[in-house]
């Protein structure tokens, strides 16, 4: 549906401007109303396949939606769309020429996450990953300033990334002659034994990794969000990372199966001590920044190690955290880069400085972003402290203190960060830097930016209410229900 | 399983697009100039196409079309007279997204070029420290 919406849009935008953003709007509002209708039916009747061109797989391309991926795929519909309607002004200040342009990437690259998310193909996962690579990271070279030389940068880890993913699916399919990954799944529990499939799971782990800014390999990301225009870090910044980590479940819990990736391969405690490191060195990289999108970039790299210690600790309440916090982080990931784009979009910058006396210009963007900042933090009403909980009772249920430690020290110095910025915008009085000792009372008049942008933020924010409420019922029965019976 | 290994008589195929992929690695990681990188990103990626190549590839096979199949099937196919086309097939996708990947990355370092005036990796470093 999305794609139908691209080609459209791209001649929408040759014909008139104005059209670009309806056309969007509306091939995304199709894809998240189906894609709910479909979580729904599957969690009713069960999973769903749909066969490309007809084809039988093993030798057809299938997409296999079960309820793990139908969640998934509802929170990048939703995610799409409320950026979409939140930055339309943005776009339109940005980018005044280019504005088809950039639609149509936009659309592509939720084709390609959406996709990754229901293929059932590895090989059709390495596609549409790399169209929605291409697609970010042109969307990120829009950008201004230093944005093409991060941008390449990115090109080059992702690639790797991508390239690597590819070798790993080359050896799956060197040995047992498939690519459908439900046929792989049946053969592969013969061969377990053979350095070709270890070889082929590291590749592809490898790969991953890089994709979704593992802390080794996350070199890539603070430069590419914190220079990306803002409306292009609002859709980013939630999905790429998120929908990796989902990869990664896939191709962990469902291609190979759990028994072969936590207890043959023996990597889950290394990686769990990987995701400490990622989540200690993301924190304290973020406290280290002096400009607001940089250090929300930093915070990814510390979810990121959250998300992935969760799923590695190999428990059911480690890996239910995980794929939560997928879902949670996604939203929470959303409401904040949204209200910094708010924020860039009046302020013209993003430096703590800028931000003196910010919540008397723009409350109402500045509420949303606390709203955030607390999901993020781990405080109770929100999604945030939920995830949170199941990836702690996880690590305890495991054993790993450790994690445990990574955990609650990185929601201390989140509540450093986040405090640090309210404070800037709560208490500091707004200064002219005047070196002629005139100092002139701050003028700060109510600044807010228009409904348009507000509307979309506010939403988001709520959501994250919503689901902090509702977390519960979202883990008994999506959950539960999407993960593979033997992981106890 | 032991029959998909049987067409591999040597391993050749695998030296060699191991070695082109640590070319593409070094080029990415010691070279300066961001082509001379971008250049080395796709010696990285053609390596594993021919990766996927050779393992389609068998000795003394032919094209995996089956001449007179339809009308008069008389005679059986044997499946060891034919190369295995699926990896090629794929790696014409591949292809696509590598030639994109480039494609992009040219035109970014275009980018970069009008706005640094120089490709020169160190040279950007040292200008944007200076600012």
């Amino acid at each position: 549906m999305p794609l139908i919406a691209a080609f459209v849009a791209t001649i929408a935008g040759w014909v008139n401007k104005k059209y670009c953003f309806a056309v969007a709007a509306l091939g995304l509002t199709g894809a998240l109303t189906s894609s709910v209708g479909l979580l729904s039916y599957v969690l009713t009747h069960g999973p769903v396949q749909y066969r490309l061109g007809g084809w039988a797989p093993p030798f057809g391309i299938a997409y296999q939606i079960d309820p793990l991926n139908a969640l998934i795929l509802v929170v990048i519909a939703a995610v799409a769309l409320l950026n979409l309607l939140g930055t339309q002004r943005s776009v339109a200040l940005e980018f005044s020429e280019k504005i088809g342009a950039f639609y149509t990437l936009y659309l592509l690259f939720v084709v390609g996450m959406l996709g990754i998310v229901s293929t059932g193909d590895a090989f059709n996962l390495f596609v549409l990953l790399e169209i929605a690579s291409i697609t970010g990271y042109a969307l990120i070279g829009m950008g201004r300033d230093r944005a093409p030389l991060a941008t390449l940068n990115y090109i080059f880890m992702g690639t790797i990334g991508a390239s690597f993913y590819l070798l790993g699916v080359g050896y799956l399919y060197l040995i047992t002659g498939s690519l459908n990954m439900a046929d792989i799944a049946a053969i592969l529990p013969q061969i377990y034994a053979s350095k070709v499939v270890l070889f082929a799971f590291i590749f592809c782990m490898a790969g991953l990794f890089m994709k979704m800014a593992f802390f080794p390999v996350h070199g890539w990301l603070p430069n590419a969000y914190a220079y990306a225009p803002s409306a292009a870090a609002g859709l980013i910044a939630p999905l790429t990372t998120k929908v990796m980590v989902y990869a990664m479940v896939r191709i962990a819990l469902f291609v190979f199966k759990p028994e072969f990736t936590f207890e043959q391969m023996g990597i889950g405690e290394p990686l769990v001590w990987a995701a400490v490191a990622a989540i200690v060195m993301g924190s304290l990289l973020a406290l280290a920044q002096r400009q607001l999108k940089k250090m929300l970039a930093y915070v990814i790299v510390a979810e990121v190690g959250y998300m992935v210690g969760g799923f590695w600790l190999g428990n059911r309440a480690g890996i239910s955290g995980a794929v939560l916090h997928i879902v949670n982080d996604a939203a929470m990931t959303l409401v904040v880069f949204m209200a910094a784009g708010n924020l860039f979009y009046r302020l013209k910058g993003d430096s703590f400085g800028a931000l003196k006396g910010v919540f008397r210009e723009m409350p109402v963007s500045m509420a949303a972003f606390v709203v955030g900042a607390l999901s993020i933090i781990g405080v109770p009403p929100t999604c945030g402290f939920f995830s949170k909980w199941y990836l702690i009772s996880g690590a305890i249920e495991a054993g790993h203190y450790g994690f445990v430690a990574a955990l609650l020290f990185s929601s201390l110095v989140n509540a450093v960060l986040f405090f640090r910025i309210i404070e800037i915008g709560y208490f500091e009085p707004f200064t002219h830097a005047n070196h002629h000792g005139h100092h002139q009372p701050p003028v700060r008049r109510f600044r807010e930016v228009p409904m348009s942008m507000l509307v979309p933020l506010l939403v988001a924010a709520g959501s994250l209410i919503l689901l902090g409420v509702f977390s519960g019922d979202l883990v008994t029965k999506v959950i539960h229900l999407a993960l593979p019976g033997q992981i106890t | 399983m032991d029959g998909l290994f049987d067409f591999i008589v040597s391993k050749y195929n695998y030296w060699g697009y191991v070695v082109l992929m640590m070319i593409g690695m070094y080029a990415m990681i010691v070279k300066k100039n961001l082509v001379k990188k971008i250049i080395g990103m796709n010696i990285f990626q053609t390596a594993i196409i021919l990766f996927y190549v050779s393992i389609g590839a068998k000795r003394d096979a032919t094209l995996p079309i089956i001449a007179h199949g339809h009308g008069d099937a008389h005679h059986a196919v044997h499946a060891v007279d034919y190369m295995n086309p699926l990896p090629h097939v794929l790696m014409l996708t591949a292809i696509v997204v590598a030639v994109a990947t480039l494609g992009v990355a040219l035109a970014l370092t275009i980018k970069i070029y009008k706005q640094y005036n120089t490709l020169e990796e160190d040279e950007i470093n040292a200008r944007l420290r200076g600012r």
